[in-house]
């Protein structure tokens, strides 16, 4: 009774207070993004003006399908982390997130689009890229702690991140390329008017571009939790670790952002799919002889 | 409270023009200047915009262009002209092919004179362009909206003069 | 008896019957007659023997005369075509040598052996029927409607209806035969007519492609009969005994049949289009699209993979397990590599067919429970996903004049209906909440398991890379292209029949799918590995249920909203207003074309069949090698 009373109000604060952590998060992103750039930067609450704003304008699209779509992106994600929060199965979690992004992919074909296709096609080999590494990550988890259960994993005895640091450095690797920012920013980049118009994005306009910007702050809290299990275990302080590990990838990420220039796709699937074997797969191997 | 005020999203246009107002609003962009602290981002994708920021005049060739790209931006939407091609045609004006101010395509609502256009010059037009956003925001029922759009579309280069320029007059 | 005999009497009946009573109204009403039947045939097994696995001896010895009687009337007919009409002496051969070594068992030493039971149906045998009989039956139906078009579309090709007809239900009929067989002297007769059945087919037209085709699907499988004749040899003489059960028995209580069982997997190989042998597959996509339906989805590739994964509880970590596991593996990896290079959707098919093929083979090499599990569920979401989406390429065809994926801009506008068919098929081929997604994940967690870090390697790739070649096709149907044409009205009511019959039964498979695994496939798990477990939490599959549930009801709740206003696409403002073309610097329209991304330098056809023949066939040699060597003691 109490795992359902747990679940429940896991799942309700994480409906609530994930956008609004996202949307911090963005917030706190733009304005260190700007100080980097020697700039003040917007308000902190930037992102929700903007998202507001969108949710508010005219409806306008190119066709009558494209904004299902964007409500199946939206939808998978928040259903996604969903499991991801209510300590539900990590395999689940990656595989709703693989569905999400091909409702998002979609969408961007559906426009029959230019920019949108060229966008929907460097997304799809970004999808591609990341794909193994984020498989590999939920099958270091299951060797070290034996399950898929995200409730185990937390239970963990050891710290993971000490039996699986080459895992976590590929999962950082791709994470760049799942919060958009360069050098692997190429379908679509958080920075707006780049040489796609904006990508996957370009027909998406109004309440439907206010979705995929919730759909993403939702994203990357949980993209997060990810990095959040690697360093939470059994002791009770370790949260405090898991937080701060959090915040250290998320400012690393904006700084290599703001360091790096975007690179070709080739570069990006080659470079990643070498992360994943050489860190990825070595530290899986090694998982395997130790069981 | 209207958010559209704190989240202005332009898309600039270049019409007939020297460049010279060009790297004027891409000079708001840099840090001395820094338009993003008021939310304004220069997105590429009239879809995306609010603001459209036209610099040069308009000519028979880029005439259905700018037609297209302020017919594609959602309503509430504001025009603004910077510089003085865009206001009136400027040294281009009697140049064989050019029909004049960007008002000779679209229905402009703030004009930012200069030769070109200082980039204080450029951020006070955009601010004044809130107010005229805002108050657009307001007025719009929803019902009207479509109309007017559908309106706008029909309209010739030669009628389109601005609405408040005339109501002035 | 008499449900077995009627399964396979009834379409050998109806074979017989359309081949004798020429007129296309006859021959109409005798398939769909036909095909209900066997439908209704084949449920019927299904509903007596469900739960309650049977072994069934024949009295007497009429049944091995038949059996040896059909074994010399394939073979005359594979010599009358090998011999005589297209002097391949070589082909001829190969099915002289195994015709010899049938005949010389029959006659010696397979004399004295005694036959327990020579039929076995268990759950696993019923599920083949279901989708043989079923999806079987469905395809037969649709060519009803797509031959009479094929045959108009091309003058050309000498109208052999009643011929394909015969051969397409000869071929169920050997289907069964081949599932429900224990004896493996029948099932190796079985095997040796769906080989020689669908040489026929794929030849159908008789161009010289469709006959150097067809001729190469031949002396492939012959290659597998071979094998399988070897075999039995070695078994009857070594063992004295016949019976697949009783290999398995052999196999269980640590005899070393490794040979057999290695001789039998690489008959399966043959079938199933492993790589070196993934070419009769290709190959094949010159006959007329329900053939390649029948052949990749629910039959003759399916009884290469129910061979071995019958053979499941005895591999694992054995040479013979080894082999079948790495080969599995690596075609899993090359063909759905491959198949993003391909823009000829029949091809994209055929990859992806080879692709999913090498991960049931490489589950069933792992031999564990899990993995066994996972085998057979990707059997299922395969056979009826994959049937699914050959039909709709193939009227897509029919509709379009062409098959390349390329040429399919803006069938969501023009032909609703067909690309609906499409998009279910493709979601049911790789979508997480669709079946063939969780069976990945069962196989992860098998591999995971079982231990094999390298495998595991294989899988997360090659899942990833069928996203991508999946998705882009998703893209390409999705693309909204507003016309007025529609270009559904060619299609045939049957045709229509069967493609929404398929589209219904892959939502339906993928909403039930939880409770096809705790009825149908774990009590056969648990007969033959006598322990049960859930490989995926019953409450994940029952998310997964209600996901799917979620993506149908969907569609169907939105769009009911406020209208939007519709504005052109962002072609830099040059748009002309349709979408479909813009202005250019001269003033001049020019049509906007879109393609998507084949990466031929990454991902190139030859260079993933070089990689894929050298590691599959080097695989091959070694593990041989290394068994034979074991038995024969040099």
């Amino acid at each position: 009774m109490s795992d359902l009373v747990y679940t429940i109000i896991a799942g309700v604060a994480y409906l609530v207070l994930a956008p609004i952590a996202g949307g911090l998060l963005a917030g706190i992103d733009r304005k260190i993004s700007a100080r980097m750039q020697r700039r003040v930067g917007p308000p902190l609450l930037q992102p929700f003006y903007d998202v507001f704003k969108l949710w508010d304008k005219q409806q306008v699209a190119v066709n009558e399908a494209q904004s299902f779509y964007v409500f199946g992106f939206l939808l998978f994600v928040i259903i996604s982390g969903l499991f991801f929060f209510t300590h539900g199965d990590i395999l689940l979690v990656v595989f709703t997130l693989t569905m999400a992004s091909v409702c998002f992919i979609v969408a961007a074909y559906s426009s029959n689009s230019p920019y949108s296709q060229i966008g929907a096609e460097r997304e799809l080999i970004q999808t591609m890229a990341y794909e193994p590494m984020l498989l590999l990550v939920a099958l270091g988890f299951y060797l070290n702690c034996g399950s898929f259960s995200i409730g185990t994993i937390l239970d963990a005895p050891r710290m993971s991140f000490i039996y699986m640091p080459g895992i976590f450095i590929g999962l950082c690797f791709i994470l760049l390329i799942k919060f958009r920012k360069s050098p692997f920013d190429l379908s679509m980049s958080h920075e707006v008017h780049q040489e796609l118009i904006r990508g996957t994005l370009t027909e998406i306009s109004g309440r439907s571009l206010a979705m995929i910007e919730l759909a993403h702050w939702y994203e990357n809290i949980f993209l997060l939790g990810f990095v959040y299990l690697f360093f939470v275990w059994s002791a009770p302080w370790s949260p405090i670790l898991g937080l701060f590990m959090c915040a250290f990838t998320y400012f690393n990420d904006i700084l290599i952002d703001n360091c790096c220039s975007r690179v070709k796709w080739e570069h990006m699937l080659t470079s990643t799919w070498l992360v994943t074997l050489v860190a990825g797969f070595v530290n899986i191997m090694f998982l395997m002889y130790m069981r | 409270m209207s958010y559209i005020k704190k989240s202005p999203w332009l898309v600039h246009y270049d019409g007939s023009s020297c460049n010279g107002c060009d790297i004027e609003v891409l000079a708001c962009l840099t840090p001395l200047y820094d338009v993003e602290r008021f939310g304004i981002v220069n997105t590429g994708n009239p879809k995306h915009a609010d603001i459209f920021l036209v610099t040069g005049g308009v000519n028979t060739q880029n005439l259905p262009v700018v037609r297209q790209i302020y017919e594609q931006m959602p309503e509430p939407k504001v025009v603004i002209a910077v510089g003085a091609c865009a206001c009136t045609g400027g040294v281009f004006h009697d140049c064989y092919n050019m029909l004049g101010g960007m008002d000779k395509a679209i229905p402009v609502d703030v004009y930012v004179p200069g030769c070109a256009a200082r980039p204080e010059a450029i951020i006070d037009g955009v601010v004044k362009g809130l107010a005229v956003l805002e108050e657009k925001q307001k007025a719009l029922a929803v019902p009207v909206n479509e109309k007017l759009a559908e309106k706008e579309t029909v309209m010739e280069p030669s009628v389109a003069m601005n609405k408040q320029q005339e109501a002035k007059k | 008896m008499t449900l077995p005999a009627l399964l396979t009497g009834i379409p050998l009946a109806a074979a017989i019957l359309v081949f004798c009573l020429r007129g296309d109204g006859v021959r109409g009403v005798i398939v769909k007659l036909a095909a209900a039947l066997t439908m209704a045939l084949s449920i019927a097994t299904a509903v007596t023997f469900f739960g309650h696995p049977a072994f069934i001896k024949s009295s007497g010895t009429l049944l091995s005369t038949i059996v040896l009687a059909v074994d010399v009337l394939v073979a005359v007919a594979i010599l009358y075509y090998t011999l005589v009409k297209f002097k391949k002496i070589w082909i001829a051969v190969l099915e002289l040598v195994q015709l010899g070594l049938i005949m010389w068992f029959e006659q010696g030493p397979g004399h004295s052996v005694t036959v327990r039971s020579d039929l076995a149906i268990d759950n696993f045998a019923v599920i083949m029927i279901l989708i043989a009989g079923i999806i079987g039956s469905l395809i037969a139906v649709f060519s009803l409607g797509y031959m009479k078009e094929f045959q108009k579309e091309h003058p050309e090709v000498e109208d052999r209806r009643p011929f394909f007809f015969f051969v397409i239900f000869l071929f169920l009929s050997a289907m069964f035969g081949l599932v429900i067989s224990n004896n493996l002297l029948i099932m190796y007769t079985c095997w040796e007519i769906t080989s020689f059945c669908s040489f026929l087919l794929i030849g159908y037209t008789q161009t010289e492609e469709a006959i150097g085709n067809s001729f190469k699907a031949l002396w492939m499988n012959l290659l597998g009969g071979l094998a399988f004749a070897l075999a039995i040899v070695w078994l009857g003489t070594e063992y004295a005994t016949v019976e697949l059960s009783m290999l398995l028995n052999l196999g269980r209580s640590a005899q070393p049949v490794e040979l057999a069982v290695a001789l039998l997997v690489f008959c399966g190989f043959t079938k199933a289009a492993m790589m070196p042998f993934s070419g009769w597959l290709l190959g094949a996509m010159v006959a007329p699209t329900p053939t390649s339906a029948l052949l990749h989805s629910s039959t003759m590739v399916k009884a290469g993979v129910f061979l071995i994964i019958k053979l499941c509880p005895i591999l694992g970590n054995n040479h013979a397990g080894l082999m079948t596991m790495f080969i599995g593996g690596a075609t899993f990896l090359f063909a759905s590599f491959a198949a993003i290079s391909q823009s000829d959707g029949k091809k994209v098919l055929a990859y992806s067919t080879i692709s999913n093929l090498g991960l049931i083979v490489c589950c069933a090499g792992i031999g564990s429970y899990e993995a066994a599990w996972t085998a057979i569920m990707i059997v299922v979401f395969h056979a009826v996903a994959k049937s699914l989406m050959f039909l709709s390429v193939g009227t897509a065809e029919q509709q379009l004049g062409s098959r390349n994926i390329e040429r399919f801009d803006g069938i969501f506008c023009s032909m609703p209906g067909l690309s609906l068919c499409m998009i279910i098929g493709i979601c049911g081929m790789f979508l997480a909440p669709f079946g063939m997604l969780i069976s990945k994940w069962a196989a992860m967690k098998a591999f995971v398991d079982a231990g094999h870090s390298l495998l595991l390697l294989v899988l997360v790739f090659g899942s990833s890379t069928t996203l991508f070649y999946w998705t882009k096709w998703l893209g390409k149907i999705t693309a909204y292209i507003p016309t007025d044409k529609n270009r559904e009205e060619g299609i045939h009511g049957v045709q229509w029949l069967a493609l929404r019959s398929l589209s219904a039964l892959t939502i339906i498979t993928c909403i039930l799918f939880p409770l096809i695994s705790q009825s149908a496939v774990i009590p056969y798990l648990e007969v033959t590995y006598q322990t049960t477990m859930d490989v995926i939490d019953r409450s994940n599959l029952l998310i997964m249920s209600m996901m799917v549930i979620l993506l149908v009801v969907l569609p169907l709740r939105f769009g009911k909203g406020r209208k939007k206003k519709l504005v052109v696409t962002n072609l830099a403002g040059e748009n002309c207003g349709d979408n479909i073309s813009y202005r250019g610097v001269a003033g001049q329209t020019v049509p906007v074309s879109l393609r998507n991304w084949y990466m031929e330098a990454w991902f190139g056809e030859a260079r993933m069949k070089l990689f894929g023949f050298i590691l599959c066939g080097s695989c091959l040699l070694i593990e041989f090698a290394i068994i034979c060597g074991g038995v024969f003691h040099v």
